[in-house]
């Protein structure tokens, strides 16, 4: 097994054109996966026992939910991986996560709250997961309020990095410590689906949706991760050939 | 038709739950092609100043 | 700047200097002079702090002005402020220590200390370790003796006392280690005010959550020591981990 392919993943004028192939492989599967899901999740799942149609929010907030955590580690991965390896590659990774993860988490919030109001009765909930959910957008605007704020882009990257990883060490703190608060606090949530099984036609949308929104990710992070290596590779003699294709 | 639309009563949370999601997915495909399309525009640019520039 | 002969520029230049190498002796100097590198670091620290009184003022009574606005703003019914109190105390000291995280740095990055510390060979987590608990000692241990005051002020009962200043004692422990961490990242960043509150405070919640709910416990004359060792692990992981992340931020900030 040769390393040759990792070390190939350092060179910038490779990963861009490698994502640039990549992109249409993510994007449309990504594209169907969502269609499927969204058909699955609006149409053919049954209603909720308790919940009725209402239960459908689920197919979005979910995985928005999702999309904000694993966006977040991903980030904090290729921050630590740009700090240790001082890979350019990695920073600019990281630099194109933090909007798509605070944008869907700034969703999870608004699908949440949107969930909330039928169901408990109030758009907000000071609920473990909803007040973990705004620190961490808290956390992604920090991130990237730290990247505007510093002028030397070097300097930016390892900066972020530092907030990123710290930041994910804090993560099960606040999380934990959140659940602890609110247990102290409040009555048990009704919000529970119709268990113990949820029926394959409720399930099978969801799944669907979580791969649909993981491979859109991918998609937008490889575009994204295309300017902001175009972006930082400002002298670079390959950018010729690939701004002149 | 309608019933779809009503969503057993609970039209007025779930439609905009999915407006808002779908609006995220738009914008951030947006948004990422307009970056490129920018860094694309800014790299030309300092080519040509370049090219010039000899 | 310090005159040449007084204790802080000497303890800076003992310091500064590096080690010399003697083939022996080294490994043993260097292990004792870390600690006592950091225990210079810190007394030099204290003492340019107490030349400047007045600033050291400002974190305590800013605590004092919030403590002053709830009543003013909600109600005076004792009954009422006493619920209200630990998160009056906690809010204050929080917003109080993140005023007093700003001269953390920002001195010593202005005249180049910081950077001789870097470059020093010693081990910039010890000497940003000495810094931090330098301004706990000057901030966190003066607002927990303060939060006193201001909770019999709110209405609570002298009993709860012990428990409020040790849960603020060490709660504030940790918000000057994630403080640190912070004012590192944002180091010559011009009006970075904002922007530490937003890296710092939602890495402190769970400090707040836990001392408002020790300090609750505590008015309530119930047993709080619950939250009180989760305060304490904490303020454990922090001096662990918190320095270490500093010193990075630090060298990042100064390249």
């Amino acid at each position: 097994m040769t390393w040759t392919w990792f070390h190939r993943l350092a060179s910038p004028p490779h990963v861009y054109t490698l994502a640039a192939r990549l992109t249409p492989w993510f994007a449309w599967p990504a594209a169907l996966c969502i269609a499927a899901g969204l058909w699955g999740g609006l149409v053919l799942a049954p209603p909720d026992y308790q919940q009725g149609d209402g239960f459908r929010i689920l197919y979005v907030h979910a995985p928005s939910a999702w999309m904000s955590l694993m966006v977040y580690m991903t980030m904090a991965i290729a921050a630590a991986i740009g700090l240790i390896w001082r890979m350019k590659v990695a920073h600019a990774v990281a630099a194109s996560c933090a909007p798509i993860g605070a944008s869907f988490t700034f969703a999870a919030l608004v699908t949440g709250a949107l969930w909330g109001e039928p169901m408990w009765g109030t758009y907000w909930e000071w609920d473990p997961r909803l007040t973990s959910e705004l620190i961490l957008l808290f956390l992604y605007l920090g991130y990237m309020g730290l990247r505007a704020g510093i002028e030397d882009p070097q300097r930016a990257d390892r900066a972020s990095a530092v907030l990123a990883i710290v930041g994910v060490v804090n993560v099960p703190i606040i999380h934990y410590s959140v659940t602890w608060w609110n247990s102290l606090h409040q009555a048990p949530s009704v919000m529970r689906l119709a268990k113990p099984a949820m029926p394959f036609a409720m399930v099978a949308p969801l799944l669907l949706m979580l791969l649909g929104f993981t491979l859109l990710f991918v998609a937008l992070l490889l575009t994204r991760l295309r300017s902001e290596v175009l972006t930082r590779e400002r002298s670079a003699s390959w950018i010729r050939e690939v701004v002149s294709a | 038709m309608r019933a779809f639309l009503d969503m057993g009563g609970y039209a007025a949370f779930v439609w905009p739950a999915y407006a808002v999601t779908l609006a995220v997915i738009g914008l951030n495909i947006v948004w990422a092609r307009r970056a490129l399309v920018r860094a694309r525009e800014e790299a030309r640019r300092r080519l040509q100043m370049q090219g010039e520039a000899r | 700047m310090s005159s040449p002969e007084s204790p802080a520029a000497r303890a800076l230049a003992a310091v500064a200097t590096p080690l010399a190498s003697d083939a022996q002796g080294t490994r043993a100097a260097r292990s004792t002079s870390a600690l006592q590198a950091a225990r210079l670091a810190l007394l030099r620290d204290l003492q340019l702090a107490f030349r400047k009184r007045s600033q050291l003022v400002q974190p305590l009574a800013f605590f004092a002005i919030v403590t002053l606005l709830f009543p003013l703003a909600i109600s005076p019914e004792l009954s009422r402020l006493r619920e209200l109190a630990p998160g009056v105390l906690w809010v204050g000291a929080l917003l109080a220590s993140l005023l007093a995280l700003e001269f953390l740095f920002r001195d010593d990055a202005h005249d180049g200390t910081l950077e001789q510390y870097a470059l020093s060979g010693q081990s910039l987590t010890a000497l940003i370790f000495a810094k931090t608990l330098a301004h706990w000692l000057l901030t966190g241990l003066p607002l927990a003796l303060m939060a006193p005051l201001a909770a019999l002020s709110l209405g609570v009962a002298g009993a709860a006392v012990p428990g409020i200043v040790a849960a603020v004692a060490v709660g504030s422990v940790t918000l000057s280690l994630i403080g640190s961490i912070g004012a590192a990242l944002t180091l010559g960043i011009k009006r970075s005010g904002a922007l530490l509150s937003l890296l710092t405070l939602p890495l402190s919640l769970p400090v707040l959550i836990f001392g408002a709910r020790a300090t609750q416990l505590a008015i309530h004359g119930t047993p709080f020591l619950a939250p009180l060792e989760l305060l304490g692990a904490l303020a454990v992981l922090g001096i662990t981990l918190a320095p270490l992340a500093a010193a990075a931020a630090v060298r990042i900030s100064l390249e």
